[in-house]
Order: C-alpha cells, then structure tokens, then sequence
C-alpha cells in the first residue's frame, strides 16, 4: 500500500530492508526491524502514560539516535511531535510547550532543572522523558531506557488518518514570538516523496546528516532516508569538518545535505587525502550561496550533482536548482518542486510577468496548514485560492521569474536574518536585549559575513555606565540560541531615528 | 602551564563571556558540556596558531585535539616541541 502516514515509510521499509541497517550514530546502530520495533515499544508506552490522538510531544534534543525511535514513536502512538533545537533557553522553551500545549517533552537529563523550573507553569505538561544513563524514573521524570523497555513491541493500533497533525515546527517571524507551523500527514508525505524523486533517491544512497535535527532540513534528512530505505549517518553537529568530511570516505556516503556556513569550512579546507568518489550529490539550502563558492564547489567535487534549493517552513521545500541548469543560470534557485506550481504577485494580487519583481506565491500538497492557534498570523500568510476553499502560500519574500520558468530571489519582505542557515528575528533578540539591566535602547541588524551569510549585529544605547560588550555578550549567550547570539555588539550613545521618533535601521547598516 | 592558561583565558573571555574564568575542568569535553559550537572550534583553532606561531591542518582539528582544554595544551605542545 502507498504509505498515508508518515510512519508508514518505517513499517514499509522495515518490511523490506529488515536486517538492513537505517541509521549510525557514533558507535550506535539500527537495523529497519530494530527502529520499527523500539518506535512501537515507545508508542505503546505513550498511550498508556495517556497520550491521545492528536497530543503534542516536544522534543528537545541534540542530534541523538534516539530522535529517530522518538519521532516514529510518537507518529505511531496517534501523537504530533515538535522538535525544539537543544539550545533553547528557558523562556522560550515554556513559550513553545505553553503554546502547543505539550502532553509530555524529552529531553535530555542535564536539563531536568530547568524543566524543574518551568513545568509548575505548564499544567497540560503530564511528564518528561530524559535520555541519558544518569537519569533515573521518578514521577514527573521517566528514564527513556525505562520508558522504551516497559512498552510493548507490537504496533499499536492506527488512529490517524492523512489530514491529521504530524508535526509542529516552530519558525520565528518578524513579531518575534515563534510560530508552530503545522504540518499534517499528507503534507509530509507528499514533501518527502516530491523531494525524494528530483534528488533520485534509491535504497542505495547513504546520507551524512550534520544539520540539526530540530530544524525540517535535518529532519526532512531522516523522514526521507527512511522513506526509501537507505542509511543515515547522524552527525551531533559540524564541530569538525575533517572528521565529518572523512567519514564520506569511510561510509562511502552519496549525499551530503549542507548549509552555506558549512560549505565556506568546507571550501577553505584541505582535501586532497580524502576520497569523495561514493558522493552522488550535494543540497544546499537556508540561503544562497554565492556564485564563487558554487563554481569553487564544482571545481572541488567535479563528479558531484549540486542542487541550490530555496524553501521556508511554512511549505517545507520550494525550489531546487536542477543541477544541469547550474552552469546556465547560476543565480536562480530554480523551479518548483514536482507536484508544486509557483508564480511571483504584485501587492494587489496580479500574476506579474517574467522580469517583474513580486511576491512569491505556492501552491500544493506542501502548503502547509497553517500556524498553531495563531489565526492572524494564519491567515496573512495562507490565503484563498482561486478553488474556493484552498490555501495558498504567500511567501514573503520578493522574487522574479525568467522566461524559461526559473526564480530568483531578491530580498525579503521583512527583515528576518538568515544567520548559519537559521532564522533569526531582530525583534527577539531586542525583546531580550531589552531585559538586560542597564539596556535601554536596543536595534539588531544583519549584516554580511563570508561564513555565516549574514551576521547578527546589535547596537546599544545603555542607562548605566558600568557595563561593557562582554556582559551583553555573555547576557545573549545565557539568554538565547547558539545562533541568536549576536556576533557583534556595539554600544552608541544614542540611535539614528526617523522623525516619528522609531529607530531608524536603514543608517545602521 | 602557561599554554593553558592562555587556552583557557581565550576560551572564558572570548566564547563564554564568562565573569570568573573558565568554570569548566580542563578534561571537560567542549562538546559535551556545550562550551563551543562549530564557529567557536575555528575560533580557538585561529587563535592558537596566531597565539602559539604553529599551523594547524585542516586534518589536526578534530576531537583528540580540540575537545577540551586538556587536549588543545598538549596539542599545542606536541606542536611547539617540533
């Protein structure tokens, strides 16, 4: 049976590939039968622990293995997951559960005080798992080793059907509160079999993921890995390089799916000794890279099909660059995914001729269904289309279209910043800059950076004197995400502002 | 002795912004305890090879020299002794 249910891809793989081996991590391995089994254990442990059709399960964990048994886990326990990148602080962690209102969050052991802290806030919140070997099972904890071994291996009976939720992924926007952006199963299933078929994914392919896992292209890395029965290396990060691009010799890996950051340390490295004859491919997303370092890549992996995609989470995946087209048109990040169609708008609603510059406007199965209990913002972004009823998806950022159908970014629409391929918005950094003693004006741009894309730079306007950029620095570094943290911090004695009095941003830059 | 300090004074002032020194043990894995993330391992690379006149391979930068203080002084060493 074609799979409906995003765990289906689990069952149908393992079926086929039982003994194959799915997914390495560092010394661990799973085979297709191990992972279906470990899901289903944890599935049928979720239930009994009161987890019904449609509850929400946080994840917030690094990139571990025991995402993969997590995830399906909770697919095939009738549950919607949301993933939380692990460097999530406090408040932003009680914003997202408070939000989503959790059933149950995993995470790991080392964060149990801070969960301490916040679960008396956050009575829907029954439960935390911790996944490591120090943790032990004392109510409101369970030891995810205890919780996985008491669940039975048989899978549980299916609930779900395709219009069901199977993930939230929370994005920030430009009001600086993050948006859980809902995915149902048809939505996942559809992306995952639209991208799978341009990157000609078989069995075959072996796929080394260091992006994280919290965010949809890394995950998208596991649901598509499994869904055609291939191997997963799981890389905890990009630390070092020359491990990582080692391990490409070492597992004969085919596909390699990167963010720009990663390909500027890939590029300034030495790689001669390592052998990259296995690799198929190469993706890159989250932003553009630039056309030095697209011809530098073709000159160092000649025999590499490099695809250039442009996505946003609200529709998963966009636009790839088919990578014939690369020499040609270097500059666009392609045409629609299959199965998809996209036009560019003016403000007004016209479809603008090619040339013109517009919104960028989506249509598909991968239009997702909207943001979690956010109405407003739902309906700014997913509007009626031309068949009463549908949803489309305005973009936000402005594109042109050429003759031949290929689109090319121009700018944003808001002035979110794409940081190490992550989305960051200004207005969260400022609302916490702002919380800082002795910050009392706060404006944070982007600015361009060879590594990171774009880099996070905040200028300060303070009301006491003994305070200096270290102690903002490390504020910033307590306060928020690894790649929030502004990479320069400038104190001013006061703002550029317009006449009306609001911070002026375009003389900061 | 000196080399570690030096690791270390980098590392609290220049990455953890800390306020009292390096609050890790310098066997601390840097991974493990979420001292350093990608950007910040290239960070300390630059800085010892500018610190410590050595260069440092692209193929050198991985876990046995750079996860913890420990390592990074006694790759330092075994550099500088050559």
């Amino acid at each position: 049976m074609t799979p409906n249910l995003v765990q289906d891809f689990l069952t149908s793989s393992a079926r086929i590939y039982p003994h194959k081996v799915c997914l390495i991590a560092g010394e661990k391995k799973y085979t297709y039968q191990q992972l279906d089994r470990l899901s289903n254990q944890f599935a049928q442990q979720l239930r009994k622990s009161g987890l019904k059709r449609g509850d929400r399960v946080a994840i917030f964990l690094g990139n571990v293995p025991e995402q993969a048994i997590i995830i399906f886990g909770i697919l095939k326990a009738g549950g919607v997951f949301i993933v939380i990148n692990h460097t999530t602080k406090q408040d932003k962690l009680a914003y997202i559960l408070k939000n989503s209102q959790a059933h149950a969050i995993i995470a790991p052991a080392n964060q149990k005080e801070m969960l301490l802290g916040i679960m008396p806030t956050l009575p829907e919140l029954k439960y935390a798992i911790l996944v490591d070997e120090a943790s032990e099972s004392r109510l409101p904890f369970f030891k995810f080793e205890d919780f996985l071994t008491q669940g039975s291996p048989l899978e549980p009976r299916k609930q779900n059907i395709d219009r069901d939720l199977a993930c939230l992924i929370y994005t920030s926007g430009s009001t600086g509160e993050p948006k859980g952006v809902m995915s149902d199963h048809s939505n996942v299933v559809f992306v995952i079999q639209s991208i799978t078929t341009y990157l000609e994914n078989t069995p075959d392919d072996i796929i080394l993921n260091a992006v994280p896992l919290s965010f949809d292209y890394g995950l998208y890395q596991l649901l598509m890995t499994i869904s055609f029965g291939g191997t997963m290396i799981l890389e905890k990060g990009f630390v070092y390089p020359a491990l990582i691009m080692k391990k490409i010799e070492e597992y004969r890996v085919t596909g390699f799916p990167g963010v720009p950051t990663m390909f500027s340390l890939i590029l300034n490295m030495d790689l001669n000794e390592i052998d990259f004859s296995s690799l198929r491919y190469m993706t890159n997303t989250a932003a553009a890279l630039s056309r030095t370092h697209i011809q530098k890549i073709k000159n160092t992996f000649p025999n590499v099909r490099f695809f250039s995609m442009y996505g946003l989470t609200e529709t998963k995946r966009t636009l790839y660059l088919p990578p014939e087209d690369l020499e040609n048109k270097p500059d666009s990040v392609g045409i629609p995914i299959p199965g998809t169609e996209a036009w560019v708008e003016d403000e007004v609603g016209n479809h603008l001729e090619p040339g013109q510059i517009g919104e960028l406007v989506i249509r598909g199965r991968h239009v997702m269904r909207g943001y979690w209990h956010d109405e407003a913002a739902t309906n700014q972004r997913y509007r009626p289309g031309e068949i009463p009823g549908e949803k489309i998806c305005y973009s936000g950022d402005l594109f042109k279209m050429d003759e031949d159908g290929y689109f090319y970014f121009i700018a944003r629409k808001d002035d979110i910043i794409k940081s190490r391929g992550e989305k960051v918005s200004p207005k969260e950094v400022e609302n916490i800059l702002y919380q800082f003693t002795g910050v009392q004006e706060a404006a944070v741009i982007g600015v361009p950076d060879p590594v990171l894309g774009q880099a996070v730079k905040a200028f300060v306007v303070l009301n006491q004197p003994d305070i200096n950029v270290n102690d903002i620095l490390r504020y910033c570094k307590n306060n928020m995400e690894d790649f929030m943290v502004p990479k320069s911090v400038v104190i001013v004695a006061e703002l550029p502002k317009t006449s009306s009095g609001k911070i002026k941003k375009t003389d900061l830059i | 002795m000196e080399i570690q300090e030096k690791i270390k004074k980098f590392i609290a002032d220049n990455i953890l912004f800390s306020e009292n020194g390096y609050p890790y043990a310098v066997s601390d894995s840097f991974l493990e305890k979420g001292v350093v993330d990608s950007m910040n391992i290239m960070e300390i690379v630059a800085f010892v090879e500018d610190e410590f006149s050595i260069s440092v391979d692209d193929l050198e930068i991985v876990p046995a020299n750079f996860d913890s203080v420990k390592n990074v002084t006694e790759f330092v060493e075994r550099k500088t002794l050559n």
